[in-house]
């Protein structure tokens, strides 16, 4: 990889400048050895987490979880019922944070904005033709402007994949601006939906791509391919976003989703997330996991750790 | 009318190349029966050992990096010219003492080797070599490599077969050589030599240094730049420990350090082995 | 939890909003320690000869201790020349008798057994290991004792398969083998070595290092456990001199040493005029080569992976590293950030990434070598990790601005010290690479195909990782050119160093 020197004023929206800097940063494509990645995520999966430090990572997982229900039987009571969850997953707990954000789709944003008031905790809503992206850029941009019109924070965007996949990085780009353009001022997460980027490389590709264009967060899945977050895919873009932080100074968030089912495997997310980015990213601001069925899960551990006996989860609310 | 014949001065063959030994010195070569001298050999010194290793050393990349199939073709054309110089290979053996029957078996064993090894030259890395099945994503091979100078002792009777049944197995596997040939009967090989340098053998692959054992062995076994030795025709047990002993130095592989009868004699596979290194190659297999 | 609500589904709670978000910090990870509470040391170890723990005829004894904390761990029996011949007779008897009779298929199912009974005793090896040696028990549980146990396992099935390795030639034994084994990889070497010796139907007196003795007798409890006959493995504790005797013996038929090239060659001096078979596997100097169009991050993993596994007690250890200069910043950048998180210090920890070093001794060689680095003038730059106050530790360390002509980018460290060179062309990079005596290992990364193959080609090492480093496995030939020693280990080829070929 050579350096490129990029001069990043503010990103401004709609690409500008930075159509060189992607393509520079494109000529400097750095590879990625599936093995190797591969190993290093095995290897941190295996940090021994234990007593305080086990502790303070659950609670910290909470904190950034992206609480989510995306379904077409999504009601307004249902979703009701979520957001008391995200404020207070375990309201017999005092030192148990609030979630990060309720993430649904757009129609549901007015009554999570209502159920949230004041909590703290951030409406999200996907957008932009989610989860296949499929339709006519003008109705996911317009998907995206309406969202936040109804009150949400933050917008999860799905990328054009076959575009991607087809070479035509230009579009990519391009689409990801013009979103970033039309959500302002929600933050974006972009999610790249590596299930079907096919390589490690690709994943790399778009990531750059993606922060390039404007986006906040980068994000591994829409949870609805059967392929979600893995150890390794988070690894590839953790260290995308530690390269883009050096080329342009600005910290780009993380959000694994999709088949973080337990707490065991949310302490190795966190566990990547230190060793790759250090503790600068160690917050809710920079890191998001998108989970939702993980968090009865992780307040059984928190329970366990401060009890000492294994819990039961007849003993923690399904909402 | 009897013509007066012309005698052949037999020099060492270094680099392709047949100077005389820089020392100037040379040993009287007698026939095995009586007294009659056949020639005044060269009495190759440590410097003209110093000069084979470096002509060796300079030959071995190219040798080595030169394909399977083009050095098993150059080896048959030793075989080839062997076989239209038999008459002359002949009359060397018959010189030092062969009888007529002998020196023709020599030589066609040694003809029949060639051909042998030639043939060996595409086929000994896929016997030798293995695909390993390691436990995890990765491609795992092992290929037989040329370890690289070496320094061969051949023995002192068969001159010729004996020379050429060391020699070919080394070659053929990719290593450049430095060979002292049978002392008491040199003229074979140095004629040998004149077969080399006609049979697109190029130049530093082979080298010839005539002279006495004793005083070219302990400079051999401990040169830093020979990376194996073979003490086969080293007769003495005294001087073939003091080598080893030597060749300790810089780790040199020794083959025939039983000296000449730990040698079966029989061409083969296993000769080759003596002068190869195995290298294993890991890859991941990802996409 | 502290305050008694009688609020079990939180009716009160729930409409409050959480407290923030833990702040970010510096995550500590608590210690996590691996039990050692089922393993148990004898106070004193005897010799293993002939299928019994025997008092040295020597009556001489010495501490072991964990050099992690320098607490001494069991007392060592030393054998002398007495014991040596012991064993050795015994070792002669079991060959003549038992062993070399022994239907190869009966032979296999022996080694099968040692195999299975490493598995069982895997994590009581494992803590034997790190206790007795220093190195991480992350290392010791996943990489040391998995593969000490698969190296029985794949030698155990070529016992009665001999005839298959060696085309239109008869495999027999050598006879006794002599087996001096060193310290940094104690339990998987005396698998090394005892596991196609004792497939070829040679006998075995294999004599584990000074420092680490405790891993082969706790191999020798189960080979008694899995009742191979007396006799067909014997331990020999003990130090050089004890090594140096079984060299010397007469009776022993064979000679495998792994170790420094310094001993080595010694032995090969020793063997010398005595038709013992001899093979070496020495020390090394490996050139860990990156491309420009190396995948970066990975080929940082594999830097530090090739350098600080084991604390750099490895002898294939990539310690010269060769960087393409375009991409030197940030292989240099990332190389630093990635040292910062390494985790040194207790190896019974399972977070910990670097543990003690082996010895004094070793800690002193480390140190001088690293200070002539500084001296020479190269640039050094070293983890700030936090050192314990007892016991033998270096932080990770490596050397930018190395002449190649430094005696840091000459002679092995045998530590968790690395050299930083760099070059602008292939050519380059192999002609430096190859500028040693040694010729153990190399690294080489990059993601062109056809550069990796003739990279590969012209190292001149036994053992070329590319885009790896520092893995291993019993199927794979390991051993060396030139002065790294030679012979293989590993694979169909580490048969035959054990065989004589009719």
């Amino acid at each position: 990889m050579s350096e490129i020197s990029v001069t990043v004023p503010a990103r401004p929206g709609a690409g500008g400048g930075f159509r060189r800097s992607v393509l520079d940063a494109l000529n400097a494509f750095v590879p990625v050895d599936q093995i190797a990645a591969e190993e290093r995520a095995a290897s941190l999966a295996k940090r021994s987490l234990k007593k305080d430090s086990k502790v303070w990572g659950l609670k910290l997982a909470i904190s950034m979880i992206d609480l989510t229900t995306l379904e077409g039987k999504d009601t307004p009571g249902k979703v009701w019922a979520l957001c008391q969850k995200a404020i207070r997953p375990d309201p017999s707990d005092r030192s148990i944070p609030s979630v990060a954000a309720v993430c649904v789709y757009p129609s549901m944003v007015p009554h999570v904005r209502r159920a949230l008031e004041g909590s703290g905790v951030k409406t999200a809503s996907v957008a932009t033709g989610f989860p296949s992206g499929q339709s006519p850029l003008e109705v996911r941009i317009e998907e995206a402007r309406r969202a936040v019109a109804m009150g949400a924070d933050e917008i999860d965007m799905v990328i054009n994949r076959g575009a991607l996949l087809a070479g035509d990085y230009e579009r990519v780009f391009d689409e990801i601006a013009e979103v970033k353009e039309a959500s302002s001022p929600a933050h974006l997460k972009v999610i790249l939906e590596t299930g079907e980027l096919g390589s490690y490389d690709q994943v790399r590709k778009a990531s750059m791509i993606a922060m390039y264009a404007g986006a906040d967060f980068i994000k591994t899945s829409t949870g609805k391919i059967g392929v979600g977050a893995t150890l390794p895919v988070t690894l590839v873009m953790l260290e995308a976003i530690r390269d883009f932080h050096h080329l342009t100074g600005v910290r780009i968030g993380m959000k694994p989703a999709g088949g973080i089912s337990n707490a065991r495997l949310a302490l190795s997310y966190l566990v990547v997330l230190y060793e790759t980015l250090g503790g600068e990213w160690m917050t809710p601001d920079l890191f998001r996991l998108g989970a939702s069925s993980v968090v009865n899960d992780i307040l059984m551990q928190i329970r366990k750790e401060a009890t000492g006996a294994y819990q039961s989860p007849d003993y923690f609310t399904l909402d | 009318m009897t013509r007066l014949s012309v005698r052949k001065t037999y020099k060492l063959y270094i680099g392709g190349e047949f100077p005389r030994t820089e020392s100037g010195r040379f040993y009287p070569v007698y026939a095995a029966k009586g007294k009659e001298l056949l020639a005044n050999a060269c009495r190759g010194s440590r410097k003209d050992l110093r000069n084979a290793v470096v002509a060796a050393r300079k030959a071995f990349a190219g040798w080595s990096g030169r394909t399977a199939y083009n050095r098993g073709q150059i080896l048959y054309r030793i075989a080839e010219v062997s076989e239209s110089r038999a008459p002359e290979l002949e009359q060397e053996l018959r010189r030092a003492g062969s009888s007529k029957g002998d020196a023709r078996r020599e030589v066609e064993l040694s003809i029949e080797r060639w051909v042998h090894f030639a043939g060996w030259a595409d086929k000994f890395p896929q016997i030798l070599g293995s695909v390993n099945p390691v436990a995890g994503p990765y491609y795992n091979f092992t290929v037989p490599e040329p370890t690289g100078v070496v320094g061969i002792f051949a023995p002192e009777t068969p001159a010729l077969s004996g020379l050429v049944d060391r020699l070919a197995p080394a070659i053929v596997g990719g290593n450049t050589v430095v060979a002292v040939p049978s002392e008491s009967r040199p003229l074979a090989a140095i004629t040998l030599a004149e077969v080399f340098e006609t049979s697109d053998v190029p130049g530093g692959v082979i080298n010839l240094i005539s002279g006495l054992k004793s005083e070219l062995v302990s400079w051999l076994a401990s040169h830093m730049d020979v990376n194996a030795i073979d003490l086969g025709g080293v007769e003495d047990d005294a001087l073939r420990r003091a080598a080893q002993e030597a060749a300790a130095e810089n780790v040199k592989r020794v083959v025939g350090a039983a000296g000449p009868a730990g040698d079966d004699g029989r061409p083969s596979l296993y000769a080759i082995r003596d002068f190869l290194e195995m290298k294993t190659v890991w890859h991941p297999m990802g996409v | 939890m502290t305050e008694e609500i009688h609020d079990p589904r939180g009716a009160l709670e729930r409409l409050k909003p959480g407290p923030a978000a833990p702040m970010p910090v510096s995550w500590e990870y608590s210690p996590s320690r691996e039990s050692t509470d089922h393993v148990r040391f004898r106070s004193r170890y005897d010799l293993f000869i002939g299928g019994k723990f025997v008092a040295p005829l020597s009556k001489r004894w010495f501490p072991t201790i964990n050099p992690a904390t320098e607490e001494v761990l069991a007392e060592i029996a030393e054998a002398d020349e007495a014991d040596v011949d012991a064993a050795v007779r015994e070792a002669r008897r079991a060959y003549e008798k038992v062993w070399s009779k022994m239907r190869p298929a009966e032979r296999a199912k022996y080694i099968f057994r040692i195999a299975r009974l490493i598995q069982e005793k895997s994590r009581a090896l494992a803590v034997a290991e790190t206790l007795n040696g220093g190195k991480p028990i992350k290392e010791s549980r996943d990489i040391d004792v998995p593969l000490a146990a698969a190296h029985f396992f794949y030698y155990a099935g070529w016992a009665d398969k001999l005839d298959y390795a060696f085309p239109l030639r008869k495999a027999s034994p050598l006879g006794v083998a002599g087996q001096i084994i060193p310290w940094n990889f104690p339990l998987l070497m005396a698998a090394w070595k005892i596991a196609p010796a004792l497939a070829a139907g040679n006998t075995v007196v294999l004599k584990p290092a000074e420092t680490t003795p405790i891993t082969s007798l706790m191999l020798a409890e189960i080979i008694q456990e899995a009742d191979l006959p007396p006799g067909v493995v014997n331990i020999l504790t003990g130090a050089g001199a004890t090594g140096a005797a079984l060299v010397r013996h007469p009776d022993v038929d064979k000679i495998a040493f792994t170790g420094s090239t310094e001993v080595g060659k010694r032995i090969q001096r020793a063997t010398a005029g005595s038709r013992k078979h001899l093979t070496l596997e020495l020390g090394g100097k490996a050139a860990n080569i990156v491309f420009e169009d190396a995948p970066i991050d990975q080929a940082v993993e594999g830097i530090v992976n090739g350098i600080y596994f084991n604390q750099g007690h490895v002898c294939c250890a990539g310690s010269r590293l060769f960087v393409q200069e375009s991409v030197v910043e940030p292989v240099i950048r990332k190389l630093r950030a990635r040292i910062g998180t390494l985790r040194l210090g207790d190896p019974l920890d399972k977070n910990t990434d670097i543990g003690a070093i082996n010895s004094r001794q070793q800690l002193d060689k480390i140190r001088e070598l690293v200070d002539s680095g500084v001296t020479e003038g190269a640039e050094m730059f070293q983890s700030s990790c936090p050192i314990p106050s007892r016991g033998y530790w270096f932080p990770p360390t490596f050397f930018t601005n190395v002449a190649q002509s430094s005696r840091i980018a000459q002679e092995e460290i045998f530590g968790p010290v690395l050299s930083v060179l760099t070059f602008r062309t292939p050519e380059e990079a192999l002609e430096r690479a190859n500028n040693t005596p040694y010729g153990l290992s190399a690294g080489v990364w990059t993601e062109k195909g056809s550069r990796i193959l003739k990279i590969a080609q012209k190292l001149r090492a036994g053992v070329v990782w590319a885009n790896t480093y520092n893995k291993f496995d019993p199927s794979s030939p390991f051993g060396g050119y030139k002065e790294s020693g030679f012979g293989r280990e590993g694979g169909m080829h580490g048969l035959e160093p054990y065989v004589h070929l009719d």
